[in-house]
């Protein structure tokens, strides 16, 4: 089922178009990651669904009904854009943020009291913003967004700040709050957190989604038939052979042990291949190459702005 | 409700600050040392009881002194003015008064101090003096006081003013003036400080970055209405404030330096009659005309006081303070979300700042000439109309005209409102870039 769905949305600004027939799906209990370059209209459209813009046209659903006002206290939204007022105090602040999201006083006490145990940050209650670290400042950020349990978490480039590890900290709490139930939407240009976390994914480019699904189904589509091959043996015997039938991508050399990178031209099965390979020497390994998320996002990406250019 | 949690978080930071605190209770402090000063210079001084020796060599002149509550007089008989120095440190005299024997003729007489005599001192004996030559004088001219009395002319013009149902009251223009013209400034300073304070609010709200994650909570909205009641209330709290410990503060002031008087009395102290104990009297008057001149002030204070309709131009005053407030705290939130620090506004503030200045320049004028067509026409357009309509209210100003300014009043602050909360809608978004009035112009015309 989906949580939440987003249904041609279209958003022109003063001087330019935003978002462009834009749907994304978000199943339930998933992370989904919402990635393109700078400018592409992420947070354009991670604002329309916190409803602090309208869109244009198009429609937005929330669990079984359109997407309503009094659903902001179901989102939990921590912007990229993000700051505390530095002059208050940070456990005031947090109780102030919580009410805002229609938390009545003792609930939010109550649960402010447990995060700040968890994260042992129980000394800075009363201590003003501006005296803590950015990394300390993300952390109660990090509570603030995720306090009132809101069945959907949008996280906008939430590892920025962060050192590898409280970095590493957010990530199993993710993770586990994935576990709970919570749905996310995951805006990052970190491709490496993608893989990660994320199941689904849909890639925007200036205004329009230029890739999307679950992100084994798209690393798999984007496979290119090429393998890696470690071996021991003469590099020249290999090279003689597979220079017809295979393009050598990579080699390196390490003693007499050899790896290299190949993409296969003529259509063949694995088992084929290294009948082959077995003959030129002794396999010490051998695995099928999958693209990474931004070896994916790269070509995605230029491929689309090379097709633009054309038009 | 969203916004009054907002309203309380923007009223509760600012009013615990200490530097609110510390203004709340210092500048009260500092206008109560003022009253107590002014009050202690008219009283204090003449509670001490002050001995005059006299050396008279007219051997007459001493009679006309009479010992007053705090002024004794003491003939040093026999003494001649040689032993003045000598006598002064003796007795503990307050002062030596010399009398020379030629007093009628040089009309000189002198007093010998160490101190700078009082000047209230000085009145009573030159009066004393001048009142008893002066009789001594009709009395060789054959006519009797009464009589000389009755050949003074005084003019005084007392101003009239007919109420619309009729009754005549005196009014001073004097006093009036001066209440119009405190009030219209009181909003003008209230309107710039605590507008001031609504940008700075917002572009903190803007360079921390807290403000996408509060509107992804609340609307914008909400939240500018918010913070600017929230500060109105700041403005409110700190006035009222004032107004209680300024009361307060010289209430005690008083009545430890003066126990004497009670603070009633120093309260209803004439002003006119005070100037003129400290100040000397105007020539041509004796003690009595004093008293009487103190008097028909005090009266015709009372009547303008009385002529005034206080419950109209506090109600009034309200309006125009909150309503001023209103249609410009809107517009410098619209400024804050637009720029991206406080050095940036100087574009943007001078739509601001020349209405204020010009209401503040016809008030100036509005005052003198209350039903005059300028001050007529600023007191009814919005922007001006705080300032310029309340310098007019202690004058009495038509009902139709107040209605007409009020309610254009409200229509802009709805308008003004609006307006704003485009711009900043779309304003608190945007960060590190340069914005036009063309640019904010797009952002105004611009709905989501």
């Amino acid at each position: 089922m989906e949580l939440f769905k987003a249904e041609n949305i279209h958003k022109n600004f003063v001087d330019h178009v935003a978002l462009n027939n834009v749907s994304i799906h978000v199943p339930e209990g998933s992370i989904f990651g919402l990635l393109g370059p700078n400018g592409a209209g992420k947070t354009t459209l991670i604002r329309i669904i916190n409803q602090i813009f309208a869109p244009d046209s198009g429609e937005l659903f929330f669990k079984n009904g359109l997407l309503r006002p009094e659903h902001v206290a179901q989102i939990g939204y921590l912007p990229e854009e993000r700051g505390l007022y530095k002059k208050m105090k940070v456990g005031e602040q947090a109780l102030y943020l919580a009410r805002l999201k229609g938390l009545s006083k003792q609930d939010a006490l109550k649960r402010l009291k447990y995060w700040f145990e968890k994260f042992e940050i129980q000394a800075w209650w009363d201590k003003k913003v501006e005296e803590l670290s950015k990394g300390m400042q993300q952390k109660v950020q990090f509570i603030v967004t995720v306090l009132h349990k809101p069945p959907l978490l949008i996280f906008d480039e939430p590892f920025s700040g962060f050192d590898p590890i409280n970095a590493n900290l957010l990530k199993n709490e993710i993770l586990q709050l994935k576990k709970e139930g919570a749905t996310i939407i995951f805006s990052t240009h970190n491709m490496g957190s993608v893989e990660e976390l994320c199941d689904n994914i849909s890639l925007i480019n200036k205004a329009e989604v230029i890739l999307e699904g679950h992100i084994d189904t798209i690393r798999e589509q984007h496979k290119s038939n090429t393998f890696e091959v470690k071996f021991l043996g003469l590099f020249n015997k290999l090279e003689a052979t597979l220079s017809s039938e295979y393009e050598i991508v990579e080699a390196t050399h390490q003693d007499d042990i050899h790896s290299v990178r190949f993409r296969l031209i003529k259509q063949m099965t694995t088992n084929e291949l290294l009948t082959i390979l077995m003959k030129k020497g002794t396999i010490v390994g051998f695995n099928e190459v999958i693209p990474t998320m931004n070896d994916i996002f790269i070509k995605v990406v230029e491929g689309s702005n090379k097709g633009n250019d054309l038009l | 409700m969203k916004t009054s949690i907002v309203l309380k978080r923007e009223y509760l930071s600012r009013v615990r600050k200490r530097s609110f605190i510390v203004m709340t209770l210092l500048s009260p402090l500092i206008m109560a040392a003022f009253i107590v000063g002014y009050a202690y210079l008219i009283f204090a001084e003449d509670t001490e009881i002050k001995n005059i020796g006299i050396i008279d060599e007219s051997m007459v002149l001493f009679e006309s002194l009479h010992n007053s509550d705090i002024i004794k007089f003491e003939l040093l008989a026999g003494k001649s003015i040689d032993d003045a120095r000598e006598l002064y440190t003796k007795d503990e005299l307050y002062s030596i008064l010399y009398i020379p024997a030629n007093v009628v003729q040089s009309k000189r007489i002198q007093l010998f101090s160490e101190k700078q005599p009082s000047q209230a001192v000085v009145m009573y004996i030159e009066n004393a003096i001048e009142t008893y030559l002066e009789d001594k004088n009709i009395v060789d001219a054959g006519i009797s006081r009464e009589m000389l009395q009755s050949l003074k002319v005084k003019m005084a013009v007392d101003t009239i003013k007919w109420k619309e149902d009729g009754e005549e009251v005196k009014s001073n223009t004097g006093i009036t003036m001066g209440l119009g013209y405190g009030a219209g400034f009181l909003i003008y300073m209230f309107i710039f400080i605590y507008g001031a304070q609504v940008m700075r609010g917002v572009i903190e709200e803007k360079t921390s970055r807290i403000v996408e994650v509060i509107i992804s909570s609340v609307k914008p909205f909400q939240l500018m209405m918010g913070k600017i009641v929230g500060i109105a209330l700041v403005g409110l709290t700190q006035f009222l404030a004032w107004i209680i410990l300024i009361t307060l503060f010289s209430w005690i002031g008083l009545a430890l330096l003066a126990p004497d008087y009670s603070p009633e009395q120093v309260m209803q102290q004439n002003p006119a009659s005070s100037v003129m104990a400290t100040q000397g009297v105007p020539q041509g008057m004796n003690v009595t005309d004093i008293s009487m001149e103190g008097d028909k002030i005090q009266k015709l204070i009372d009547s303008t006081l009385n002529s005034i309709n206080f419950v109209a131009v506090i109600l009034s005053f309200l309006f125009y303070f909150l309503g001023g407030y209103l249609i410009y705290a809107a517009l410098f939130a619209a400024i804050g979300s637009a720029v991206d620090s406080e050095t940036d506004t100087q574009q943007f503030m001078m739509p601001i700042t020349i209405p204020l200045i010009i209401a503040l320049l016809v008030m100036i004028n509005a005052i003198q000439n209350p039903d005059g067509q300028l001050a007529f026409w600023f007191s009814i357009i919005p922007l001006t109309s705080p300032i310029v309509m309340m310098a007019r209210i202690p004058f009495g100003v038509p009902y139709w005209e107040i209605g007409l300014s009020m309610g254009l009043l409200i229509a802009t602050f709805i308008f003004t409102t609006w307006v704003a909360s485009k711009i900043y809608k779309t304003g608190i978004l945007m960060y590190g870039q340069k914005v036009s009035y063309k640019e904010i112009w797009k952002w105004i015309k611009y709905s989501s």
